[in-house]
């Protein structure tokens, strides 16, 4: 939860307060500093309410998508809850994205939405919409206000449900009537529900029968994903201490880079569909996998019948239902991953207090081969960018300055996955589960409010980008210096991959031939526009990018038809991975199960 | 175990009577491709306005987990068991079947009813109304027999045997 503030404020005569001020003094005691939204008629006495007080910034977004966008980088870069305000209608309706987003990313997200007065719901008054009915499947929970009494209640509740258990993102529609009538205040620990509590210490018993098993492995492997980073700095710690305690090989989802050192030596970089060759090749060959807030994701499993044939499997999340979903399971632990690493490194410490090296030397040799391969290499020759080269540049270039990074969907995503690497957790934001083509800019604002110091930089495709770039007027308003670092090759890039791949190299619709001139775009917002179009260009154009105080759109003009490797086909399993093509002469036809696949 | 086999559940959820609450419950199985065979739902504890719903659904092993994992996730909801498994229990379903006809159609009916305990509710010259209740089975069996014109059916409840109550207020977590 967020730091208190309740002390801070004045005191108020809860009598006199019209809900607009019930819901502004609860966004007070939950510590709320930073909204993102876009006003609208049924929001009005909110905005009102805000006009007239100096504690919560309010930042104007271009679009309500991007609101929560902002709010999801907002909350995954600090650990709190982001908050959304919006109108009725069309208000809501536009967050649906974002909010769908965070709920496939666990982000702790309350969104209040404007409604018609209460009086007019179901008469399709102007800008209404089902709100409720709408956002049931892409929130955690949501709440329809038709009572005064119950608005303080909902609302802490609501930052309780986003922020405890699996983090997800809760809607609360707000009708205008009650909005401007009175409302009674309750405070924030005051009726609490009782059907709602999820576990947070795992089964001690199961912990024992886990470890007692890590500890007899011969080919183990740690399989971490963004349930430690949401955890927190301390789950991280003790992941860290636990894998080195253990001397064990570790692999990270995409949602998770962070979680563990990337410069360590006992990881073997991001695992999955783009992963490195030793990180797929140990999973489908360990003989025990230990996962901790992953989900078994159809991105990292591949082919279910080809997932890691001989491994028992210890899985330990905070929701029950992500547990025994896409693959069965040995030993189950429900629980938050800081308590449960907390008592299994104890457990360690007492079942194994000797690292018995010699046990898994074997298994590290055959990594070490597999690391050999250098599955992520890629050959810079020539004057045209190379993106991958693009990419490792610009990790080089800012390495020391503990950047940010935010990313869009695309090549360019598995691309910063690949070859930037982050020593510490929350500095990485993507968009894993929904795969959100726009959410990177409008998150690097959200990041860069919570840091305003920080190097916040948006590593981005030119697709994407211009699915929400009306959000440099949004970074040029507040003064937000983030950098774009745009890889632009002139094609929709994954999607051109897997029609050569997939669709006998028909390319529909996947390129664009009249995108902007991003350097007069960037100009045209006020902000600053560089290109790169050679390898010679490139480290100037990075060098003045970061030394430029405001927000620069560095357009990155990259080799147009490059492909991402390594690859695990759709329906293949991880020991079919495809390495680039000079190794296995031109990727080859896929058969048609895997064309099916997404 | 076969885990591929599908096998018919009973789940019972005790649910915070709100608005939406069913909507949420249904919604779960329809965003997820899950089989609903039945449902009921009502009130059972005004004072603590709690609703329960009787959910029959047919799954693999992996696939009732889930279902049972994912109905305990949603707000509103205290306990979720499973009958099926958790141990012997009743079921009972209720219907009203319409029988028209001529006289001798319909004396026919009232013989079948007669002997099948279904009770008559409503009588028309040329129509009558059975209310008949028991196990699913003994109710397709009336049914088919009688061969009606309308029926109405009102899905399964069900209730642990003996000892085993399911009480939403004192059992919560915490």
């Amino acid at each position: 939860m967020t730091a208190q503030q309740t002390t801070a404020q004045p005191p108020v005569d809860v009598r006199s307060m019209t809900g607009a001020q019930v819901v502004l003094r609860a966004l007070l005691d939950q510590g709320v500093e930073v909204i993102f939204g876009y006003p609208g008629g049924a929001v009005l006495p909110l905005y009102d309410a805000l006009f007239q007080q100096n504690t919560i910034q309010h930042v104007l977004v271009r679009h309500e998508q991007a609101a929560v966008h902002a709010a999801e980088g907002y909350a995954r870069s600090t650990g709190k809850t982001g908050v959304v305000l919006v109108t009725s209608g069309p208000g809501a309706t536009n967050t649906v994205t974002g909010l769908t987003d965070a709920l496939m990313d666990s982000v702790p997200v309350v969104c209040l939405t404007g409604q018609v007065p209460t009086h007019m719901i179901g008469n399709d008054a102007f800008q209404e919409a089902d709100t409720v009915g709408i956002t049931r499947p892409c929130t955690k929970h949501n709440y329809l206000v038709k009572k005064a009494e119950d608005l303080a209640r909902i609302v802490h509740e609501a930052f309780h449900v986003a922020s405890s258990g699996r983090p997800g993102p809760v809607v609360v529609d707000l009708p205008k009537n009650i909005l401007m009538g009175e409302a009674p205040y309750i405070e924030k620990e005051a009726g609490r529900r009782r059907s709602y509590s999820p576990r947070r210490e795992p089964d001690p018993g199961r912990i024992e029968e886990a470890v007692r098993l890590l500890a007899r492995a011969e080919r183990p492997i740690f399989y971490v994903g963004g349930g430690v980073v949401n955890s927190g700095p301390l789950a991280c710690a003790l992941l860290t201490e636990l894998v080195r305690a253990t001397g064990y090989p570790i692999t990270l989802t995409l949602m998770g880079l962070g979680a563990y050192p990337a410069a360590d030596p006992q990881y073997l970089g991001m695992l999955g569909m783009h992963g490195t060759y030793e990180a797929n090749m140990a999973m489908h060959g360990c003989d025990v996998m230990v996962c901790i807030g992953a989900r078994f994701d159809d991105r990292v499993t591949g082919r279910l019948d080809g997932f890691s044939p001989g491994s028992r499997k210890i899985h330990i999340d905070i929701d029950p239902s992500s547990i025994n979903k896409n693959v069965p399971v040995d030993i189950a632990i429900v629980g938050d991953a800081e308590r449960s690493l907390e008592a299994m490194l104890e457990a360690w410490k007492r079942v194994a207090p000797t690292v018995d090296r010699a046990r898994v030397a074997p298994w590290w040799a055959q990594i070490e081969r597999w690391r050999a391969v250098d599955s992520l290499r890629f050959r810079q020759h020539g004057e045209a960018i190379k993106p991958q080269h693009a990419i490792k540049r610009l990790y080089e270039m800012t390495r020391d300055r503990d950047p940010y990074i935010t990313t869009d969907v695309g090549q360019h995503q598995m691309w910063a996955a690949q070859h930037f690497h982050f020593e510490k957790p929350r500095r990485w934001l993507t968009s894993g589960g929904l795969g959100t083509m726009g959410y990177g800019f409008p998150a690097a604002l959200g990041v860069q409010m919570a840091h305003p110091e920080a190097l916040v930089i948006n590593i981005s495709g030119d697709a994407s980008w211009v699915m929400n770039m009306q959000e440099m007027s949004t970074a040029m308003q507040y003064r937000l210096p983030v950098k774009i670092f745009l890889i632009n090759n002139g094609y929709m890039g994954m999607v051109r991959q897997w029609q050569d791949f997939f669709h006998g190299s028909r390319r529909a619709e996947s390129y664009m031939d009249s995108m902007p001139d991003f350097v007069k775009l960037a100009e045209a917002f006020g902000a600053r526009g560089l290109r790169a179009t050679t390898v010679a260009e490139l480290d100037r154009v990075i060098a003045e990018m970061l030394a430029t105080d405001g927000s620069v759109l560095a357009d990155i003009r990259v080799e147009k038809v490059e492909n991402v490797y390594p690859m695990i086909p759709g329906g293949a399993a991880h020991n079919e991975i495809k390495l680039s093509p000079e190794d296995d002469g031109g990727h080859e036809p896929i058969a048609e199960d895997g064309m099916v696949l997404v | 175990m076969n885990m591929e086999e599908e096998k018919r559940h009973t789940i019972v959820v005790l649910v915070d009577n709100e608005a939406g609450v069913l909507a949420r419950v249904i919604g779960l199985f329809s965003g997820r491709g899950y089989n609903i065979d039945s449902l009921t739902v009502a009130e059972v504890d005004p004072v603590h306005k709690l609703s329960r719903i009787n959910i029959v659904t047919t799954g693999t092993e992996l696939v009732i987990e889930q279902i049972k994992a994912l109905l305990s996730k949603l707000v509103p909801v205290h306990r979720v068991q499973d009958l099926t498994i958790e141990g012997p229990h009743v079921e009972r379903e209720l219907a009203l079947v319409k029988v028209n006809g001529d006289r001798e159609r319909l004396v026919q009916a009232l013989r079948i009813a007669d002997f099948m305990h279904a009770r008559l509710v409503d009588s028309t010259p040329g129509s009558l109304v059975f209310e008949v209740t028991g196990s699913s089975d003994e109710l397709d069996a009336f049914i088919a027999l009688v061969e009606p014109v309308e029926v109405s059916r009102a899905g399964i409840v069900a209730i642990g045997r003996g000892d085993m109550i399911l009480d939403g207020v004192s059992q919560d977590r915490e």
